[in-house]
């Protein structure tokens, strides 16, 4: 069996990568990505708990993260699309402005 | 039934104010002018009419009270109850608001149905009976009120209506000015009229005129407790009855606070007649009676009274003799009488302030009434300089005015005279004032009622006699005096010359030249053969000067006394009401009294007949420049005060200094938290995870920091 700081270490490796993503891509979806990044690791450390603790609850907890991720995904994806078709660029850095 | 006397010109005056534009929109103007001008003289007639029936029906065969007091109550709700605070709204009707109520309503009506012909044509007709009605509503709340607080709303209510009647012209400039100044120099008489109130409450912890039951609960007279027992110091009643005093003054254009009543003048005529002469100026006396138990108890106020009154008396008149306005004359005129009766009231008269306001509102009113009939058929002129020789072109109006000429100046056997001898006579004869002041009052008093004659007889002489001076046509430079902005004078057109009013004018006119000459009949004292019903009528209902006053005075008056040598110096204050010989001497002080006015009107005819455009000294033709020294002294620094102080610093540099000092710290702060928001994505990210890390490490420390202190 595969101890829990294994898992435990994997998610925090994880984070870390959506973390760091986060602050150093330019590019819109790959900043996206890496918050999905994060969710996931924190997905798996919960999972992980509810293994050990035999318990339920954490499973269930994820399935809600997954659902809102997914919602995000679908209302996120439609915010890059309708950036993407006002400015013609991905780049965060250059959509520093509310107004056009 | 005694609130349908107050509620039914309210009831006129909504009707009128809520509808009187619909009328006017559906029917027309004149047929508005009939249906509102009946609305406005039926209610007041039907409160005419009750206040008759209540007064001679009911209270005149009533039971008196343990006092002796004949009283009628009508208690209509309690208005405030907090504490063993208690003010009713209830409806107090005694001898002394029975008198007040009959010459009010009785007069109110006739100046009424006057005002129907006088203002007819106005475009604001409705307007003016709504704020007339009003009016007559505030008046007998004033008169009937049965506490201090509900005579306050009447007395604040016939302010309000002074106020709206004074500016009923509304385009005109000068009235809306006078409005104002009426206002405002009522407010300072109010300012004592409230903290007396104050100062009754704390020291009676009543404000009842009369003692009453309410469900079984008993309210106490604040009126009663002063009259019976000494528990308050006479310093705080003196207080009291100064500064309710001070509220008559402003009320009853006073000195000092007089200036306001000639300028109210730009009111329509029968404004200043019901208002300006008859009714709301009485006010203040009728405080000052109704508060006499708290006045004869605190002798040096009522020495105020009586030296302010007398002084206000003589002022006024000298004043009057070197108008040319004249409805100006009449205003001095009015101010003065009121002089009188404050003087009465001072030297402990109370009764014979109380006929005088009675008469005075019969002749007053009717003068008033008739330089408005002058001034109708004149088209608007009010200049007596420009009148003259109107006898025969306004027959009624100059012989009633000839009637109420004659009432004002005291000739014998007219309403004036009777009331003027009386005061007279008390103010000789007062106990209640210290060592010769009753004499030196008397004396101010007579030459007062020389120079009433004399004025008189000019203003007659001016307007009805001598050759006419209004040939000539009228410019309307001087179309300013009048209601030039009403629209009312266009209506008639007959500007060439003069002609008598309608009867709807002559009418009331009439009627209170006979009330002018028979009024008095109801005063005459014992002493000329009369039984003075009046002054018996309204004696159980006004407190009484207190002996122990006229015995001390009296000691020292005695040897000036010619006519009492028989009598004990004690005896002085008795004997002026059943001596033999102060029968006597009332008679001579008649005879005295009608010399007087004779004499005042024998020189005011040969004199002014001569002279008919005679110029008085400017210092009186100018007022005495008491309106200057006000400029002066109060309102030029209250003025800079307001612009250079309380606007320029207070205002501009202080409150708008610290509001615009908070919104300028806003805009600092803001200006410096807005660099934080970059607009970049990435930023926020970072600074979210900054805080992210800032809370999680605040956990960790303090999560192992207790298991450390385990």
């Amino acid at each position: 069996m595969v101890p829990l700081s294994w898992y435990l270490a994997l998610s925090a490796v994880l984070f870390t990568i959506g973390v760091v993503g986060v602050l150093i891509q330019r590019n819109i979806i790959s900043l996206f990505m890496c918050v999905e990044l994060m969710l996931n690791a924190v997905n798996l450390s919960l999972i992980a708990f509810s293994r050990l603790h035999t318990d339920v609850t954490g499973q269930l907890f994820v399935f809600i993260v997954m659902a809102v991720a997914a919602a995000e995904a679908a209302v996120g994806l439609a915010i890059i699309i309708a950036l993407f078709r006002s400015r013609e660029t991905l780049n965060v850095d250059e959509a520093d402005l509310l107004k056009l | 039934m005694l609130k349908w006397i107050v509620l039914a010109p309210l009831i006129g005056a909504i009707i009128n104010g809520l509808f009187g534009r619909r009328f006017l929109a559906v029917f027309g103007q004149r047929a508005t002018e009939k249906l509102v001008g009946f609305i406005a003289c039926a209610s007041v007639g039907v409160s005419t009419v009750l206040a008759f029936m209540v007064f001679f029906g009911q209270l005149w065969h009533k039971q008196p009270d343990a006092d002796g007091v004949r009283r009628i109550l009508d208690h209509l709700f309690t208005w405030l109850k907090v504490g063993s605070f208690q003010a009713d709204f209830a409806y107090l009707l005694d001898p002394l608001s029975g008198v007040y109520i009959l010459f009010i309503t009785g007069v109110g009506l006739l100046i009424h149905i006057y005002a129907t012909g006088y203002m007819h044509g106005d475009p604001g007709y409705y307007r003016f009976f709504c704020y007339l009605n009003l009016f007559m509503f505030m008046m007998l709340t004033l008169v009937l009120g049965d506490n201090l607080l509900l005579l306050f709303v009447g007395w604040e209510g016939v302010g309000l209506c002074s106020y709206l009647l004074i500016g009923y012209y509304i385009k005109w400039d000068v009235a809306g000015s006078a409005a104002k100044k009426a206002f405002v120099m009522n407010r300072i008489g109010d300012f004592g009229f409230m903290i007396a109130t104050f100062l009754v409450f704390t020291n009676f912890h009543t404000i009842s005129f009369v003692t009453k039951y309410i469900n079984g609960v008993e309210v106490s007279s604040f009126l009663a407790q002063a009259a019976a027992s000494p528990t308050v110091a006479v310093g705080t009643l003196t207080a009291i009855a100064l500064l309710f005093f001070v509220g008559a003054t402003g009320k009853s254009a006073q000195i000092p606070l007089f200036t306001w009543l000639p300028d109210a003048m730009a009111g329509p005529t029968p404004v200043s007649a019901l208002i300006h002469a008859a009714t709301m100026v009485t006010a203040g006396v009728y405080l000052v009676a109704r508060c006499s138990p708290v006045f004869v108890k605190a002798p040096t106020a009522m020495a105020v009274v009586a030296v302010i009154g007398a002084a206000t008396a003589i002022f006024a008149a000298t004043i009057g003799i070197a108008q040319n306005d004249i409805k100006k004359v009449l205003a001095y005129s009015t101010v003065s009488q009121l002089g009188y009766m404050f003087l009465a009231c001072g030297v402990g008269a109370f009764v014979a302030g109380i006929f005088h306001v009675m008469t005075h509102a019969f002749f007053k009113a009717l003068l008033f009434l008739g330089s408005g009939s002058v001034i109708h058929g004149m088209s608007d002129e009010q200049d007596m300089r420009r009148m003259g020789g109107l006898r025969k072109y306004l027959p009624i109006t100059y012989s009633t005015m000839f009637v109420g000429w004659l009432a004002i100046s005291g000739f014998p056997l007219l309403s004036g005279f009777f009331s003027k001898d009386e005061i007279l006579w008390r103010t000789w004869s007062t106990g209640s004032l210290p060592n010769n002041w009753g004499r030196a009052l008397w004396v101010v008093a007579a030459i007062t009622a020389v120079i009433t004659a004399v004025y008189m007889t000019r203003l007659m002489v001016m307007t009805f006699w001598g050759g006419e001076r209004f040939t000539g046509a009228r410019n309307d430079h001087h179309a300013g005096a009048g209601h030039a902005s009403s629209g009312h004078k266009d209506d008639h057109g007959h500007h060439g010359r003069p002609h008598e009013s309608g009867w709807l004018m002559t009418m009331p006119l009439i009627i209170l030249a006979m009330l002018s000459i028979a009024g008095g009949y109801v005063g005459v004292p014992a002493a000329l053969g009369g039984s003075n019903q009046f002054e018996h009528f309204l004696e159980p209902a006004i407190a009484k000067v207190e002996p122990a006053t006229a015995t001390h005075t009296g000691a020292e008056l005695a040897p000036v006394m010619a006519q009492a040598e028989s009598h004990g110096a004690g005896d002085v204050a008795q004997a002026s009401h059943e001596g033999g010989h102060d029968v006597q001497t009332e008679r001579l002080f008649t005879g005295i009294s009608s010399a007087l006015a004779l004499l005042g009107l024998a020189f005011g005819l040969v004199f002014f007949r001569r002279n008919p455009l005679w110029r008085a000294p400017k210092l009186l033709e100018d007022k005495y420049r008491v309106d200057e020294f006000y400029d002066a002294t109060v309102v030029g620094p209250v003025e800079n005060l307001s612009r250079d102080g309380l606007w320029k610093v207070v205002d501009v540099k202080i409150i708008d200094g610290f509001v615009n000092g908070v919104a300028r710290l806003f805009a600092a702060l803001a200006g410096a938290l807005r660099y934080t928001q970059t607009g970049f994505a990435r930023n926020y990210a970072a600074v979210i995870l900054l805080g992210a890390i800032i809370v999680i490490g605040y956990f960790i420390v303090s999560f192992f920091g207790i298991r450390i202190n385990i």
